[in-house]
């Protein structure tokens, strides 16, 4: 073979792919939805660059850009006590805790970003008031205790949620939740000291310690969302492999996790109908009030505007080191083309 | 607050008009109420959207690099420190390599079957596949 040949350089650019015909493209989505189902079938995973029905794409896309908002605004509430922290070990921990929360978000606007949705839309949406983040970062942190109780409850209840999310059928998904619940640990464990710590201090600090756990107690439990028979899209996204188990199933076992952690701490949960029910071997808890949950989650809850301000107010100030960080780099390539040139 | 990952379950959006804010929380309620006072608007897509960087750990000496996810940078020297600082807060790496995500050359994922099918009836490639040398010795 001549040895021109050996590299194989088209001659001409390759030909231009036409629009695909409507049959093309229906043969196309019929193999691309018989491979997903396989795919779902055998319990596998899906990746960026698969076909995927088009609602699966929706449904994951909000759900992970919410995921990351939530991260995102979620630093504020701590965030407000570093500088008020009792000593300085626990400033050190509470700052490291919330720059994982602000590494969480980035994470998952990375695997949000897989399914087509620019960054900077998704920061956008959040700061035009139109994209949703969890509830329960509306509510305020008033002491230091809700550091404790918010790591032990907060964190606690995120990691319920998000341990079987490791699983969830599409991959970058997954992924960033398996590097996510790695870092979680630690901010439930720090959360549990900080509450150990007040408990065996003195009254006054055993009761601010009681005190954070009865506020955080029930939004805490209507994190894992509104119960089974009100939850309407929970079906499709078992169905999908995205979500593992339901709402109450999820609850239920927090509440009973939460129910043998509170002795150890001295304190108890601010409800009486919490039992272990021998019948159907679940934990079961009192009534929690859905009208305020919906209330927050339509943005009336405590502090929603106040976390809004503050996330557009920290894009404002931060607009300075985005410039100059581009203007550095333009000014570096201009360097670098001009020396090549010289070369 | 899907947050945590609940895809049915409504999150919470901003409170366009309003309730008081808990200015129990903190002290900073004040200062946020007038930045909101003075019409701190996000400035927005600002128009210079940085690069994508795929990020590649060696979380020790003698083990390759690993894909760990990826993030935006102006520039390779900015895309290194942010990847330092995201990915390897925990010693979770001695090295790391960032590379522009459009530099990757991927297989096309429509063409699974053809393009790995190769191998396929090749098990003579597998030492499995050579059964009269079982109970010979250090073969
Ligand atoms: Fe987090
Ligand atoms: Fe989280
Ligand atoms: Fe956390």
């Amino acid at each position: 073979m001549a040895s021109q040949t050996l590299q194989s350089v088209p001659a001409e650019p390759s030909p231009v792919r036409h629009e695909p015909s409507p049959e093309d493209a229906a043969r196309r989505d019929a193999e691309g939805q018989a491979y997903f189902d396989k795919v779902m079938a055998e319990d596998s995973r899906i990746e960026p660059r698969d076909w995927m029905p088009p609602a699966y794409r929706k449904t994951l896309l909000r759900q992970i850009s919410q995921h990351a908002h939530s991260e995102i605004i979620g630093m504020q509430p701590e965030a407000n006590w570093i500088s008020r922290a009792p000593s300085l070990k626990r400033k050190a921990i509470l700052m490291a805790k919330v720059q994982d929360e602000a590494g969480h978000g980035l994470y998952l606007y990375s695997a949000a970003e897989t399914l087509g949705q620019p960054r900077d839309q998704m920061m956008q949406d959040l700061m035009d008031g139109k994209a949703k983040y969890s509830s329960i970062f509306n509510y305020p942190a008033r002491t230091w205790a809700d550091m404790g109780a918010i790591g032990w409850m907060v964190d606690g209840a995120a990691i319920a949620n998000q341990v079987p999310l490791c699983r969830a059928s599409f991959g970058p998904y997954g992924r960033a939740m398996v590097r996510v619940c790695k870092e979680e640990s630690f901010h439930q464990r720090q959360g549990f000291e900080i509450l150990l710590e007040l408990s065996h201090g003195t009254p006054e600090q055993k009761q601010m310690a009681q005190d954070a756990v009865n506020r955080w107690y029930a939004p805490a439990l209507m994190m894992f969302g509104p119960p089974d028979d009100d939850s309407p899209n929970s079906k499709q996204s078992m169905a999908w492999n995205i979500k593992r188990f339901s709402n109450d199933e999820l609850r239920n076992r927090f509440v009973g996790m939460m129910m043998e952690q509170v002795k150890v701490l001295g304190l108890t949960l601010p409800d009486k109908d919490i039992r272990f029910n021998e019948e159907t071997k679940k934990w079961e808890h009192g009534p929690l009030d859905w009208a305020e949950f919906h209330e927050v989650l339509a943005g009336r809850g405590p502090c929603n505007a106040q976390r809004l301000e503050r996330r557009r107010e920290a894009h404002q100030n931060g607009a300075w080191v985005r410039e100059a960080a581009a203007a550095y780099a333009e000014k570096q390539a201009k360097k670098q083309a001009e020396k090549e040139f010289a070369a | 607050m899907t947050p945590h990952g609940n895809p049915e379950f409504p999150a919470s959006t901003a409170d366009s008009g309003s309730r008081s804010i808990d200015k129990a929380e903190d002290q900073s309620a004040d200062r946020t109420n007038a930045a909101a006072a003075a019409e701190i608007r996000p400035t927005g897509v600002t128009g210079n959207v940085w690069p994508i960087w795929e990020v590649f750990v060696r979380s020790s000496r003698g083990l390759s690099h690993v894909h760990a996810g990826s993030l935006h940078a102006p520039d390779a020297a900015m895309a290194l420190r942010n990847a330092r600082d995201l990915y390897t807060r925990r010693n979770e790496g001695v090295s790391i390599w960032v590379v522009p995500a459009e530099a990757i050359a991927s297989s096309d994922p429509d063409s699974k079957g053809s393009f790995f099918e190769s191998p396929q009836g090749k098990d003579y490639r597998h030492a499995t596949y050579y059964t009269k040398s079982e109970g010979v010795k250090h073969l």
